[in-house]
């Protein structure tokens, strides 16, 4: 009887672990392979941050000062990663205002300070590699993972343009799509050094959206232990006590 | 007196004897059956998370702003620039969670061993007055970060009310302070869930314990202890709750803490159960969510009221059905006929009926995180309609038909002899 | 022992190694709580220290920088003004600084690093009003024997141009200097004086 309620309380959490699954437009979700101790992916990703996405997007929650965290000094972030803000205790605030976002956008550009806690690193990860060429949008770009975004491939210098041919294929009763991808133009990176980098600025949004993450678990480790050196006196005393029952 | 301690109790005693007469009527002298299994728990438990919720809210509250404009951003400031503050807000997330997994568990102990029967049955009252002010402190606590879930849950939830006839849609306004929800309604959500309903809780608390103390604590067997009583007038089967039971709990609470720490330290959001990833974009009154789910511990009724179909062109019959679906759990004690209280001891038909009860509440609760097409649809056989709202449909008359039915299944039923002593 | 003496014993000792053991436990619990009511990341980076271009000040000239909240006044003294303040010493209450309202590097006639400079809190040391800067040729409304100064309009206390409390204030102490360093002849940094001056 209990054995079947453990077993039934833990059923939908396996079933969560099982799909990792398809975004909205179908697209499938890549695994995103980052490793959140690796400080140099993490830095790089904050280089990348501030010159590609600063321009548009904020990080209104994040200091500038938490980036010692992984690795930076205080001169070092002033000199590479701060263009907008003097003090290094000041938050990551873009340039671009509420008003113009929405204005030149359609929508204004999310913050991202959570934007990993919401959409998942995997999304993240997939949706920056999956942009390509629409002349039919406002923009010029479109995304697979996310159809008719409103942003603009922000990476395209690193990327290169791409093309996509979605073609459905009928098979039986259940339509799926296969999608074709094109190179139309190079761009500075190859397709494995573009990953890289999107790996390295997923890694450090990943970072952005909870950066006591791995403190957490270090603090978890040693609970737990406490609590087990306290569990094994908790238990002989109730032992001891209870010898007199019966 | 012998050691400074004890003059000073004894000091103390002389001025306020009721502190020690009342040390001795519930604690060292109050005598609770001695086969007390895992299932006794969750009681002491449950008192555990209460006093963890209130004071890792009283921590975050001095840091929270209730303001639309603010909320948001002030939780991310406990998250990061508060020293610690990020252990203290998973703390109070995980709680709430843990709060309602515990709440259940124990109120399942009183389905497995008929706790709710006489005299019990006002104990039993006041638990569900506890469960559903508990249900009320969740619903407005978890406006108060004010993400896109936190947002449109309320609006969904508060829009409930606005289906009832005549006074809903004034009751709704009434409610949020406004037209929608709104600055008023998270400021007076806060005021809620920080003072008044926990106030409220802390006082039925007290009285769910003092009236259970007064009858005395039902066990496994269903038997009643205070019937075989020693020379003394101290029931046989009985033990003192001190140290016995202290001590038990003591080794029972650093184990909860331990599964409390796990989920906490490892798995916080828990896969979007405990904290919702929606929940991270900040609420936007101009944009629905694709999917809006109430959190997991009101899927079952989220399902329930789903699966009633609009009548006469109103929401209301689903509401009522969802409300009915809580109230209905007030009728326990007296739709229960069956003299025998423990499933030790019952007839096949209860427990028959609480094997489909438990499996029901939990395909409803799946069904309320799933939005309606998840199973896909039947054919043109079934009109194509929605087999997850089907099931639900099935399964919320099985809920239903637990308590509706049971005063003839529990009349029915053949049991066994109860013994007059408690087993171990 | 006796048996029952000996039980007696073990549960005592589990009673106490449990109780300590939970003690440090809940002393455990306690830290991130207690920590939380210490100066956030936010109030930190509001407190932080101020940098102050002093270029265009001219000689007699008072610059006012925030600084935590408070106004943080630098004035470019005068030859005269520190003369001023020589004779302004047995009007004041505190002339050699004695009680600690200043840096070590303060602690001096001018309760400045250099001579030539003087940054104070410009708050008056008896319920915290910001006092006014009387040069010495207000004499006619602040007396004969004024040298220049501020006086604080709220209660009637004066102060001289090094910040020192005059005799008979109701403020009681010297104006505080807070702590700044020379990061170079243009610029003060104030409210941190660990970066080499």
């Amino acid at each position: 009887m209990k054995k079947l309620l453990i077993a039934l309380i833990f059923a939908p959490f396996a079933m969560l672990a099982a799909s990792a699954g398809a975004s909205e437009g179908g697209y499938r979700i890549d695994r995103a392979p980052i490793n959140s101790k690796d400080v140099i992916s993490l830095q790089a990703g904050a280089r990348t941050f501030a010159n590609y996405c600063m321009n548009c997007h904020g990080a209104q929650f994040v200091r500038y000062n938490r980036l010692g965290d992984i690795g930076l000094t205080e001169a070092q972030i002033k000199d590479n990663l701060m263009f907008a803000s003097e003090k290094v205790g000041d938050t990551m605030k873009s340039a671009l205002t509420l008003k113009d976002g929405k204005a030149w956008f359609g929508v204004a550009p999310p913050d991202l300070s959570v934007i990993a806690r919401s959409r998942g690193g995997d999304w993240l990860y997939t949706y920056l590699r999956t942009f390509y060429r629409d002349p039919s949008t406002a923009s010029g770009w479109n995304n697979a993972v996310f159809p008719n975004v409103g942003m603009p491939h922000a990476l395209w210098t690193l990327q290169g343009e791409r093309g996509l041919e979605v073609v459905s294929v009928k098979d039986g009763g259940h339509e799926t799509h296969e999608y074709k991808w094109s190179q139309v133009s190079q761009g500075r990176q190859s397709a494995t050094q573009y990953d890289t980098t999107v790996r390295d600025l997923v890694n450090y949004l990943v970072w952005m959206g909870e950066p006591s993450a791995n403190a957490r678990k270090k603090i978890g480790v040693v609970v737990l232990y406490c609590l087990g050196v306290l569990f094994v006196l908790a238990y002989a005393m109730k032992r001891e006590f209870w010898k007199d029952v019966h | 007196m012998a050691t400074p301690i004890a003059a000073v109790l004894n000091w103390v005693d002389e001025r306020m004897p009721t502190l020690g007469e009342e040390y001795r009527k519930h604690m060292s002298e109050y005598y609770a059956p001695k086969n007390f299994n895992f299932w006794y728990y969750f009681g002491a438990m449950s008192m555990l998370v209460l006093v963890i919720q209130i004071v890792s809210g009283i921590f975050l509250t001095m840091h929270y702003k209730p303001d639309a404009n603010l909320a948001f951003g002030s939780v991310e400031y406990i998250m990061r620039d508060v020293p610690g503050g990020w252990l203290i807000r998973y703390i109070h997330s995980t709680g709430a969670s843990m709060f309602f997994i515990v709440v259940y568990l124990h109120m399942f102990r009183a389905l497995l061993y008929g706790s709710y029967k006489k005299p019990r049955e006002l104990v039993w009252i006041f638990g569900v007055i506890i469960y559903l002010c508990l249900m009320a402190e969740a619903f407005f606590g978890y406006l108060l970060p004010w993400g896109q879930m936190s947002y449109w849950g309320a609006q969904v939830i508060v829009n409930l009310f606005s289906s009832v006839p005549f006074i809903g849609p004034d009751l709704s306004i009434l409610i949020r302070g406004d037209f929608v929800v709104s600055d008023a309604t998270l400021n007076r959500f806060f005021a809620l869930h920080v003072i008044a309903v926990p106030l409220v809780l802390i006082g039925l608390v007290a009285a769910h314990i003092l009236a259970l103390h007064d009858v005395g604590s039902n066990n496994p067997d269903g038997v009643e202890i205070k019937k075989n009583k020693d020379a003394n007038g101290k029931p046989l089967d009985g033990i003192p709750f001190h140290p016995y039971y202290t001590v038990k709990d003591a080794a029972g609470a650093v184990i909860f803490l331990a599964v409390f720490s796990a989920i906490l330290f490892f798995v916080p959001e828990m896969g979007g159960y405990f904290l919702e990833y929606n929940n991270f974009v900040p609420a936007d009154p101009l944009k629905t969510p694709l999917h809006i789910a109430p959190v997991w511990y009101f899927t079952p009724y989220y399902s329930i009221l789903r699966a009633v179909p609009p009548l006469f062109n109103s929401q209301f019959p689903g509401v009522m059905a969802m409300g009915l679906a809580t109230m209905i759990l007030f009728l326990l004690p007296w739709l229960d006929r069956d003299p025998v209280k423990s499933i030790r001891y019952r007839g096949g038909y209860f427990k028959a009926a609480l094997a489909i009860f438990v499996v029901t509440f939990f395909v409803l609760g799946y069904l309320g995180t799933e939005p309606t097409n998840v199973w896909g649809q039947f054919g043109a056989w079934m009109s194509n309609a929605d087999r997850a709202t089907v099931a639900a449909r099935f399964f919320t008359v099985l809920y239903f038909a637990f308590f509706i039915l049971m005063p003839w299944y529990t009349a029915l039923d053949k049991s066994k002899p109860v013994p007059d002593r408690v087993t171990m | 022992m006796s048996q029952h003496e000996k039980i007696d014993k073990a549960r005592r000792n589990l009673v106490v190694a449990t109780s300590v053991a939970g003690g440090l436990a809940s002393v455990g619990v306690a830290v991130p709580f207690a920590a939380s009511w210490m100066p956030s990341e936010r109030a930190k980076a509001a407190g932080a220290p101020v940098e102050a271009d002093i270029s265009r000040l001219a000689p007699g000239e008072m610059q006012v920088v925030e600084w935590r909240g408070k106004p943080v006044w630098i004035l470019r003294r005068t030859k005269e003004m520190l003369e001023g303040i020589k004779k302004s010493d047995p009007m004041v209450s505190d002339p050699k600084s004695e009680v600690p309202q200043q840096p070590d590097y303060a602690k001096n006639e001018f309760r400045s690093i250099k001579e030539e400079y003087v940054v104070l809190e410009g708050v008056c040391t008896h319920l915290g009003c910001s006092p006014q800067m009387k040069t010495v040729e207000a004499r006619a409304e602040m007396g004969e024997t004024w040298e220049g100064g501020f006086y604080c309009p709220c209660h009637g206390s004066k102060f001289d141009l090094a910040g020192r409390v005059y005799k008979g204030s109701p403020a009681p102490i010297n104006l505080p200097v807070p702590p700044y360093v020379f990061v170079s002849e243009s610029t003060i940094l104030i409210g941190d004086d660990k970066k080499g001056a």
